[in-house]
């Protein structure tokens, strides 16, 4: 049974369509990548999974039941900016997972308790490389390091969905492979299921398992604003192992949106 | 090269800054030795020998009616009662505050309201408070906290709402409860910002403060300014000011410092 399911999906604004029509399930280990212009409706997408907007029409669901509206530790999330707790150091944003899960009055752990959750957070630290900076406050940390810490402070609990909203688009390009190889390496070990919305096309391809593409359908040349963005592609790829493309899948784009990014 | 783009060199600062305290002393003494040139007894200008000899009274040799040493039990009782007065404006602006800006059904009744109360001007309802509370201490904290607590409030609900949206969310994808996000998330974050908000209100408490000294009080340095305002004592006036100014820069330097110490994270956010 698919993990999340979309069913004709609209969210309007007052005087303007966003996003019209949806329809699609995705399955459990996907690695949806969701890309198309700015200003398309990717957030908007996003944040009504998150559960931050809900849909003006349509429903969705998660595992079958209809979406809360509101966020919940079942779908994690990660932002271009302003993810991590800056009054936090490096260590404490990871743990405040498992101490909120932990206590829910005093919202911290002690004793063996805090020790356990230290040795789990230090080893998700391991993982993304950032045990050397533990103690540090985010602050001074660069951008990927930033971002680095938002992804496992939000897989420490593992959420049954991860979003990601054009996380690395403000990091240098040398850091943003360095980003790919790391979330592919822990799409691949963990088993997540992804959600990841990016404006640049070839991250879309190298990253995803299947690439939606936003777009209108439709455009009235005088009220640009009265259709609302829909799927114009839809695209399984199909990969080898770490995440390699098998077959170059680029032969599946379409001419137009080759230098789209 | 303009103006604008024209650096002190490093080091020099405290040069700069000392030389408009230095040039103001220097005309007071000018004006202060042309006055008594003319008239020795004249108690408008006093010399600086003259209030070397006032405080020397006022502060180290008790008081022959009372036997206290003046200036500290003035001292003493205006810094508590600003203490207090200012611990509580802070605890209420705090958590009205905090609430108001996180919890919408809270604001939706409150946040009106203390628009409203904050434009009530202290001053003049404070013979209401005086009618209420009495001349005693508690009319001088309630003067302080109406004065100060509706602004500490105000800023702290923007200060929350001033938190990354982001930030709010993504706590709740880590399940936080509403109560686990302002304990955690929301409190921390604000807490350097209250003591910002408390400094900035220092200026207008010490005025409520010294107003309510001035007009129902038996000790208290706004007590005794007024007290000694009607022998013209400018002797002792001059060196009361002086001393309330210096306290208040100690007490913003201390609050600075306690940000910096106990905040090391805030620093760099602002
Ligand atoms: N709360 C809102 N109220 C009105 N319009 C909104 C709101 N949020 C988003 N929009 C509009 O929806 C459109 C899609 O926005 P967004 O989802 O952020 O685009 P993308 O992430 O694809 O760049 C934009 O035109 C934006 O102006
Ligand atoms: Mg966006």
């Amino acid at each position: 049974m698919s993990l999340i399911n979309v069913h004709s999906v609209w969210k309007s604004y007052e005087d303007k369509t966003v996003l019209e029509d949806l329809n699609f399930n995705i399955s459990e280990g996907e690695f949806v990548t969701i890309v198309g212009a700015s200003g398309c409706g990717k957030t908007t997408f996003l944040r009504m999974i998150l559960g931050e907007e809900s849909p003006s029409r349509g429903s969705i669901e998660i595992d079958g039941t209809p979406l809360v509206a509101e966020p919940g530790r079942d779908r994690g999330v990660v932002f271009q900016r302003y993810s991590v707790f800056p009054h936090l150091t490096v260590l404490q944003n990871v743990m405040l997972g498992l101490e909120l899960a932990h206590s829910r009055l005093l919202c911290r752990s002690f004793g063996r308790k805090r020790k356990d959750h230290i040795r789990q957070s230090r080893e998700m630290l391991d993982r993304v490389g950032l045990l050397s900076v533990a103690d540090q406050y985010p602050d001074a940390l660069s951008g990927g390091m930033q971002q680095r810490l938002a992804l496992s402070q939000t897989l420490i609990i593992a959420p049954r969905i991860v979003l990601l909203d054009e996380p690395f688009g403000a990091l240098d390009p040398g850091i943003r492979s360095d980003m790919h190889k790391l979330v592919s390496e822990l799409h691949q070990d963990l088993g997540l299921t992804i959600v990841m919305v990016t404006h640049d096309i070839s991250e879309g391809f190298l990253l995803g398992t299947r690439v939606m593409v936003f777009d209108k359908l439709r455009l009235d040349p005088h009220e640009p604003d009265l259709y609302g963005a829909g799927i114009t592609y839809d695209i399984p790829l199909t990969r080898g192992a770490r995440g390699v493309p098998a077959s170059p899948s680029t032969a599946s784009v379409p001419q137009h949106m080759e230098g789209n990014t | 090269m303009r103006v604008i783009n024209r650096q002190p060199r490093q080091g020099i600062s405290t040069i700069t800054a000392a030389i408009p305290l230095v040039l103001l002393m220097i005309v007071y003494m000018i004006f202060s030795e042309a006055r008594l040139a003319e008239n020795p007894d004249d108690k408008l200008l006093p010399g600086v020998g003259t209030m070397v000899d006032a405080v020397q009274r006022m502060a180290f040799e008790p008081n022959k009616r009372t036997g206290d040493y003046l200036l500290w039990a003035d001292t003493q009782a205006s810094l508590s009662r600003l203490g207090i007065g200012m611990s509580i404006s802070a605890l209420i602006g705090l958590c009205i505050g905090v609430l108001n800006g996180v919890i919408p059904w809270f604001s939706a009744f409150w946040s009106p309201s203390v628009r409203i109360i904050s434009m009530i001007p202290p001053m003049a309802i404070l013979p209401i408070l005086f009618i209420l509370f009495g001349l005693g201490e508690l009319s001088k904290y309630v003067l302080i906290i109406v004065g100060t607590a509706p602004f500490i409030m105000r800023d702290m609900e923007q200060r929350v709402r001033e938190l990354p949206r982001e930030q709010i969310i993504k706590a709740q994808t880590l399940d936080a409860t509403s109560w686990q996000l302002i304990v955690r998330v929301v409190l921390p974050q604000v807490m350097p910002r209250l003591l910002d908000s408390v400094r900035l209100s220092l200026g207008s408490a010490w005025l409520f403060l010294i107003a309510a000294e001035a007009i129902a009080s038996t000790e208290g340095l706004g007590y005794r300014i007024f007290l000694v305002r009607r022998y013209l004592s400018m002797d002792v006036i001059l060196p009361y000011v002086i001393w309330i100014t210096l306290l208040a820069l100690i007490i913003d330097f201390s609050l600075r410092r306690v940000n910096a110490v106990c905040f090391p994270w805030f620093g760099a956010n602002r």
